[in-house]
Order: structure tokens, then sequence, then C-alpha cells
């Protein structure tokens, strides 16, 4: 069963009419439906090519966040060997929002840290919608640490509306937390690399990816707040969340441009949703190459260029 | 409307010359609903006289009394791309920044000065939340990163007053970059082992709490004022339920361990001066109003020093001779009076 996106409905109707011809054949088995369905077929492949490859930005938000998409779990199971999860901040919580640990990336052991949204409705409230509290960025500082003192790389996985906006979350210091990460990742003496594999949701997001390398997957989005929440402060109207989406530049093509991320990691055809086990194949591929590049530099060298590169932030427009 | 509203009015009052009269005479305070006069509250450094409320102070009012005799020079900040994402909601963003300029009088959200607090050497930086919320941008974070590389160049302490609703939405994801940029700047100064005291004030909120404004070596807050990453409205609408009285304000986050102090404005000039001079390893301050410090007090003050050579603006930084206003590097500022 697919889940359609509102844009996605002519498709939907296409490969529905081509499931239902094919539903009739199998209780009929005079019919020969085969021609029409594969006609239907190959049209609706067109048009899942068409729809994305034009997708506008609030079209990119939905598919950043559908549910179907792999998510951090996926990742690590696929891309990783011997993921040790380890767990707590030593302080106060595990928090299920953050997933990391000691892994093996292609035999090389590295700490891998994410953002995992759940599955279902249970997984999803056991891990917080991938919404951080104190806890989840305490623990990425002490899983960092780690890296920092055994000369492991760092590989980081961001999917996240953003913080948690909770009570309990502000009471325990959030912004200090999420401040002191940031610190932690522009202090590493190990290559760290980030991919945004879905929702890159502000300040949630940037303390995962202050990395050497940012990459994004090609129908991710980043931003600075959510469209929603950018329409309802500036055009005082949450239903402007198109225009916002625009406005922000928040899409991997705009991202690069304006220098904020290296490089973007091509989807399958119709999103990652669509054919997870390639999405995530490719993300690997881009890993590995990241932290190739990576590998000669000297500690000093790498905490130099992560700042530099951080300091450079901004000092080109969007050239379109 | 009559004759009286349409012609006797207009012609009385241009009998009086208005423009002697400053527009808002007096100020409500919007705690106690006390009417204030605006020179008393302004002597008051914008603090009620009655309830103890603290009001809004721009950075260049609250540096005209926190710095001896009034005096600071103003520190340049490298001018960004301007509207670097061609950003439009219901109006163009160069048009909205143009209306914050013309309405306060300021640049931008961020001013950033040194100068002398009771003989201590400073540099200081204020957010302005009338300015466009005080919210950071690529502005902001050149502020921020201009104040860390002066304050490393002249061996002197950051103090930080922050004020801001956030983020800079208008400058979209660059915006969210100056987080890890200006963290970067906190970096070099704790490298060069200076101090940096943040001074929060109401609000000091999202992005720049969760950067620069949580990574002081010390955290002074003004009373009551609103801190936090997720303001109290989001929280509300998220878990449905009423939140605790004094949620998220000074006191509040002092009592659960974020700050180390909250300080009446009036006593933050003299509680700057102590701690800084004990983390310097100085000789407790002179306290009480200083003159402006003498710019030709020392020889070495009359050959002015060029911006670009760091230890020679080390050294007179160390024989505490006042910096001569540096041409390349910043403009001198006299405070308006």
């Amino acid at each position: 069963m697919t889940n359609y996106l509102e844009f996605e409905k002519p498709l939907a109707e296409i490969e529905g009419k081509a499931e239902e011809l094919r539903a009739l054949a199998r209780s009929n088995k005079e019919m020969d439906v085969e021609k029409e369905a594969s006609q239907l077929d190959k049209k609706a492949e067109t048009l899942l090519k068409d729809l994305y490859k034009g997708l506008s930005a609030w079209q990119k938000c939905q598919v950043a966040r559908h549910p179907d998409r792999p998510h951090c779990k996926d990742y690590i199971e696929q891309l990783f060997t011997e993921y040790t999860p380890l767990a707590g901040d030593r302080n106060f919580a595990d928090d299920h929002a953050i997933m990391g640990g000691l892994a093996r990336f292609n035999d090389r052991p590295v700490i891998v840290i994410g953002q995992e949204k759940g599955h279902d409705t249970k997984t999803r409230i056991e891990r917080n919608f991938g919404m951080a509290r104190p806890e989840g960025y305490r623990k990425t500082i002490r899983l960092m640490d780690l890296a920092d003192r055994f000369g492991l790389p760092v590989v980081s996985l961001v999917d996240t509306p953003g913080a948690y906006p909770g009570k309990g979350a502000e009471e325990r210091g959030q912004s200090e937390a999420i401040a002191r990460t940031t610190e932690k990742s522009l202090a590493l003496k190990v290559p760290v690399v980030s991919v945004i594999i879905g929702e890159g949701g502000s300040g949630g997001a940037v303390a995962f990816a202050t990395a050497n390398r940012v990459a994004m997957l090609e129908h991710s989005i980043y931003s600075v707040i959510s469209p929603e929440g950018c329409a309802s402060i500036l055009w005082k109207d949450a239903e402007k969340m198109r225009e916002a989406a625009d406005a922000l530049r928040l899409t991997a093509q705009d991202l690069l441009k304006l220098g904020v991320i290296d490089r973007i990691i091509g989807e399958p055809t119709g999103g990652a949703q669509r054919d997870g086990k390639a999405a995530v194949e490719a993300v690997g591929k881009a890993i590995e190459a990241m932290l190739k590049e990576l590998a000669r530099k000297k500690p000093e060298a790498l905490v130099r260029d992560r700042r530099q590169k951080f300091l450079d932030m901004g000092t080109k427009g969007l050239a379109a | 409307m009559n004759w009286i509203t349409n012609y006797v009015r207009p012609t009385i009052n241009s009998l009086f010359s208005r423009r002697e009269v400053p527009e808002n005479l007096w100020t409500k305070c919007p705690e106690c609903g006390t009417m204030l006069f605006h020179r008393e509250l302004s002597d008051n450094l914008n603090v009620c006289t009655n309830c103890d409320h603290h009001m809004h102070l721009t950075p260049r009012e609250r540096f005209k009394h926190l710095f001896d005799g009034g005096v600071f020079t103003e520190v340049k900040v490298p001018q960004p791309v301007a509207d670097p994402l061609q950003f439009r909601d219901q109006k163009r963003y160069p048009d909205r920044l143009k209306a914050a300029q013309k309405e306060t009088g300021e640049k931008e959200a961020m001013l950033v000065v040194e100068g002398e607090i009771g003989r201590t050497p400073v540099v200081a930086a204020g957010q302005d939340f009338s300015f466009m919320a005080g919210s950071m941008g690529l502005y902001v974070g050149n502020a921020v990163v201009a104040a860390a590389e002066r304050a490393v160049q002249l061996k002197r302490p950051l103090i930080m007053f922050s004020a801001a609703g956030g983020a800079r939405m208008q400058e979209g994801i660059l915006s969210l970059m100056q987080m890890p940029r200006t963290t970067v700047a906190v970096q070099m100064l704790k490298e060069a082992g200076l101090p940096y005291i943040v001074v929060l004030t109401h609000p000091t909120t999202g992005g720049v709490t969760a950067s620069y404004a949580m990574l002081g070596d010390i955290h002074i807050a003004e009373p009551n004022a609103l801190i936090c990453f997720a303001g109290p409205r989001v929280i509300e609408q998220t878990i449905r339920e009423k939140l605790p009285e004094g949620f998220q304000r000074a006191e509040y986050l002092l009592d659960h361990g974020m700050l180390d102090r909250v300080t009446h404005r009036k006593a933050i000039r003299d509680e700057l001066m102590t701690v800084l001079r004990m983390l310097l390893g100085e000789p407790p301050a002179v306290k009480g109003d200083l003159p402006a410090p003498e710019p030709a007090a020392e020889p070495a003050a009359e050959t002015p020093t060029p911006a670009t050579e760091p230890e020679a603006a080390a050294e007179t930084a160390e024989t505490k001779t006042p910096e001569p206003p540096k041409a390349d590097a910043s403009e001198p500022v006299e405070p308006k009076k």
C-alpha cells in the first residue's frame, strides 16, 4: 500500500486503475488486461518522473516528511555493522529520539548518531517524533567526546522537525544543550560528516550538522523554521506555507548554491520512499566519499577547516 | 467633527511650537501601570521607579551609562550581502530593513563597541530588540564575530548583552548558520583565555539562546527577563496545558541552574567590574561614576596603533592606555546627550 501525497493524486488514479484491471483479471481468467495495464504502468512511470523533476519547495517538504521514507534506523541497519547503541546522558535520562553508538562503516569503527522519527504510532511516540530533548543533545556530546578521545570519525544522520518544545525540555536547558552540542562539534579533532536524510529542522538539526562535510538527499529540506511556522509569523496565516517554503530556500538545490551544503545525493525516481534500499545505498556511497576526502587531514586541520567553513557561511548570496 | 476640532485646535497647537516637546513625555509601565516621566525613567535606566520592572533599553543608551564618562568607540562590523535570499513575504525584506533603520536610527540589530568600565578596558556588544526584534541574521553574526576578533586583538574581555526574538527568518538557513558561526567566535575568546560574560536581557529566545547567549563563562540576567529556546506560546500549544507562573523567566532559570546570577540593571555595571577584574587578576575596581578616560594621558596613546597589528594593540591594552580611535577599524562615537 503506497501512501500517496496530495500532489501525487493523478498518479494514484492511474496506478489505481492498473491495479483494478489486474484484480479484475485475477478473478476472471479469460480477460487479458496485461497490455492495457502495462500501458497504464508506463504512463504512471512517466508521470512520476515528471512530477519529481519539478517539485516545488512545499512539495519537497511533504516528500521529506513522508512516513515511508527510510529513517535513521534503516540507515544504521543497512549501512553499519556491529552497531552497538550507547545510551544516556549520565545526567538525567536516555533520549529515544536520538540513536547513537559505536558501529563499523565499511569495517572502520565510527560513532554514528542520528534522530529517529519512528515508523508507526507506537514507535513515533517512543521516539518523540524525532524531536530531541536536552538529554538527547547531552548524549550526543558524550558520544562525540568518545569519538574525539579514540579518534573515531563521527557520522550523523539528520531527520527532525526540530527541538522539542516542552516544559521539561526548557527547564533542563534546551538552549544550553544545543549550544554545547554545536560547540563540541566545532572542537572535534576527528572527521565529522553529516547527511540530512529528511527534515533538517532548525536548531535541533544544526547542532547535528556542524560537520566538515554536509550532504543532503535530493528531496530533503533544511530550514531555520518550518514553512508553517514561518507563514503564521510573517504572513499571519499558517495556510501560506507554500509561499513561505519558496521564500525560505530550504531545498537541497538552493542550499548547495548558498554554500550551506557540500553535495546532493540523488534519490530514486519518485523519492526515497519508493525505493528505500536504493536511497540508503546512495547515502552510504556519499558517506564513504566524504570520509575519504577527510581521511588524510590532520586533527588540527579538521578543526580549522570546520570552523572556517562556518565562519564563511553566508558570504555569498543566492546567485539566481 | 466641528469648528473647534477642525480649526481652533490646530491653530492653538501651532501657536505652541510642538517641536520642542518630545513626543512621549510619559511612559506607562507595562507591569504596574504607573506613568513615568521620560527623564526620570531614563535616569533610572528604563527601570520602573515604582515596581522595578525592567523595560527595553537600547544598546546605545545602555552603553552611555555603562562606560566611564559615557564614552565608547564603535567597532566596525563588516556589512554582509544584502538580502541574500531575495526574501519576500507580505513586504520585501529590504523594505522591512529600511523601515527598522528609520525607526531606530541604527544600522542593524547589534552594536559593538570598546571602552572602559571602571578603568577596565572591555569590548561590549549589545543586541537591539527594537530593531526587528533583535533577530540574528548575517549582520548580527558578523557583529558577534567582529566583537570576538576585536576582543582577542586587544586582549580584552567581551561582554555580550543579548536580546532577541530568535533568528532572522528573512535570511532563512543563513540565519540558522549563524548559530555555529557565532559559536566559533565564542571559541576564539575561550582559546585566547579571555573572559566572556553574557548579560541576558528581556527577551532572549530561540537560536540566540541556543548559541552565543548560553556559552558564557558567566551568565547574568536582568530580573524577570524571558529566556528560552521555544517560547511559552509554542509550548502551551504543544503540550496543551497552562505553564507555571514565572516559567522561563530569569529567576526560574536561576532556580534550574541555567544562570549564575539575576542582577538589577543598576547593579550590573559594578558587578561586571568586580567579576571581570577578579577573572583578569586585577586589583579591585574603583567604583562609582568615573570620568571619561583621558585620551592623551600617556605618550603611547599619541601614536595611533594600526588595528592590523595585534601585538602592538595588545601592548597598549596591557598598559591600560585608552585606545586611540582607529580610523580603519572603528569610528569614534560621541554619546548622545
